[in-house]
């Protein structure tokens, strides 16, 4: 088995632990926004479960790192480009249907990939996946229902939902496009091979559209550049500037 | 003298979860594990789910309750693995959810009955409730909303 370098871990564990931060304080926008307050509840419930699952990312990534940066240190003080989120984590809200639609493409993904790494030869990784792995369970369970309730609702929820899709769906690819990273993490049986986890969720997603009578939009373009770092959407910027407000505009304030 | 791990386990057995007090920690199955290292106290402790607020309040709790029982040196590690399962509860932690209104956890994935009521004419609300662990249904012959503790 292969040997993988620090760097290329604590780059694989930031990729994790920014989706799961990344979609987390865009999922916890809706707090009290959200149309009923069932859903407010579960939304916040969902970003609560990530960015739990972020402190234990980021936090493996500052020991991997070694030099004594804590989760905190890793998710509020680095700019745009050190983020290594998917780009579909970073696009804005929308309407509550664009949200869950979002959660659905990346859930499936997410609950596939975290089964997969419950398996990995990394003791750590294997024990942060089987731990997030039944929280994510929850999170595809509802987000699927809710795409099938609003894709086959009313007209006007059926529009926004394809509408959402086709916005939304040219950012999946990403999720599955592997680099040297994750050729590395492959060889040294840390992640799965990406390429391989696109079946299953092929096998997950193609049914739930099918049944909320949606459409999957031709073609297999898909934006890059944000697991990579490459360059991410305008909008994570702006999302920074909220996140990280406290930390920028108070230095090390604790409370 | 230090004190036997069998008496720690049971000053635990006193230590009230904050979000739902009528049960312990050790009813919640959260401590994995009490065992000295020289003069400290080792308390490992896992938590029910990532993001759940309460668990920094819970080590604060436990480390508070020691200390009271004159154990000084207490270190709380947090244990990821294996994680938290809903099993883990104990059958007197599931008794006083009844009685305190929450339905216990089931393989099924839904409450056997309302817990105020007993009626098992219930449906689900959402899955997801006022704390991570836990759904919202409601009773059709009460009329009642009630919290399950979910299966995980």
């Amino acid at each position: 088995m292969a040997d993988v370098t620090q760097e290329q871990l604590f780059e694989f564990l930031c990729r994790m632990g920014d989706n799961t931060l990344v979609l987390g304080h865009r999922v916890s926008e809706w707090c009290g926004h959200a149309p009923v307050l069932e859903e407010d509840i579960a939304l916040a419930n969902t970003a609560l479960d990530l960015i739990g699952q972020t402190q234990m990312w980021l936090g493996l990534a500052g020991e991997v790192e070694g030099k004594g940066r804590t989760a905190d240190d890793i998710a509020m003080l680095r700019d745009v480009w050190d983020f290594r989120n998917v780009l579909l984590a970073e696009q804005p809200n929308g309407d509550f249907g664009q949200t869950m639609m979002r959660q659905f493409l990346f859930d499936a993904w997410h609950l596939a990939m975290l089964t997969a790494l419950t398996k990995s030869t990394h003791e750590q990784i294997a024990a942060i996946a089987a731990k997030a792995v039944k929280e994510v369970q929850y999170h595809v369970e509802r987000s699927g229902e809710t795409v099938i309730g609003l894709g086959d609702g009313t007209s006007e929820s059926h529009k926004r939902m394809q509408d959402a899709l086709d916005l939304l769906w040219p950012y999946v690819g990403e999720m599955f496009v592997s680099d040297a990273i994750d050729d590395a993490m492959a060889a040294a049986g840390i992640a799965p091979d990406l390429a391989d986890l696109r079946a299953q969720y092929d096998a997950h997603v193609t049914p739930v559209l099918a049944e909320a009578t949606l459409m999957i939009p031709e073609g297999g373009f898909a934006h890059k550049g944000g697991k990579t770092g490459f360059q991410h959407t305008e909008h994570l910027g702006h999302l920074l500037t909220q996140m990280q407000w406290l930390q920028r505009a108070y230095p090390g304030a604790t409370w | 003298m230090k004190p036997a791990e069998a008496q720690i386990w049971d000053w635990l057995d006193a230590v009230p979860d904050p979000e739902i007090p009528v049960i312990s920690v050790v009813d919640l199955g959260i401590v994995r594990g009490v065992a000295w290292e020289g003069d400290t106290l080792e308390v490992a402790v896992t938590p029910t789910y990532s993001g759940c607020p309460a668990t920094s309040i819970i080590s604060l709790d436990i480390e508070t309750a020691l200390h009271d029982r004159g154990i000084k040196d207490v270190r709380v590690k947090t244990q990821i693995s294996p994680p938290w399962t809903t099993d883990w509860l104990s059958d007197k932690g599931r008794a006083k959810l009844i009685d305190y209104g929450i339905a216990p956890p089931r393989a099924a994935g839904g409450p056997e009955c309302c817990p105020r009521c007993k009626s098992t004419n219930v449906t689900r609300i959402s899955q997801f409730g006022s704390t991570p662990c836990k759904a919202q249904w409601r009773c059709a012959d009460c009329l009642e909303p009630f919290d399950y503790f979910k299966c995980i």
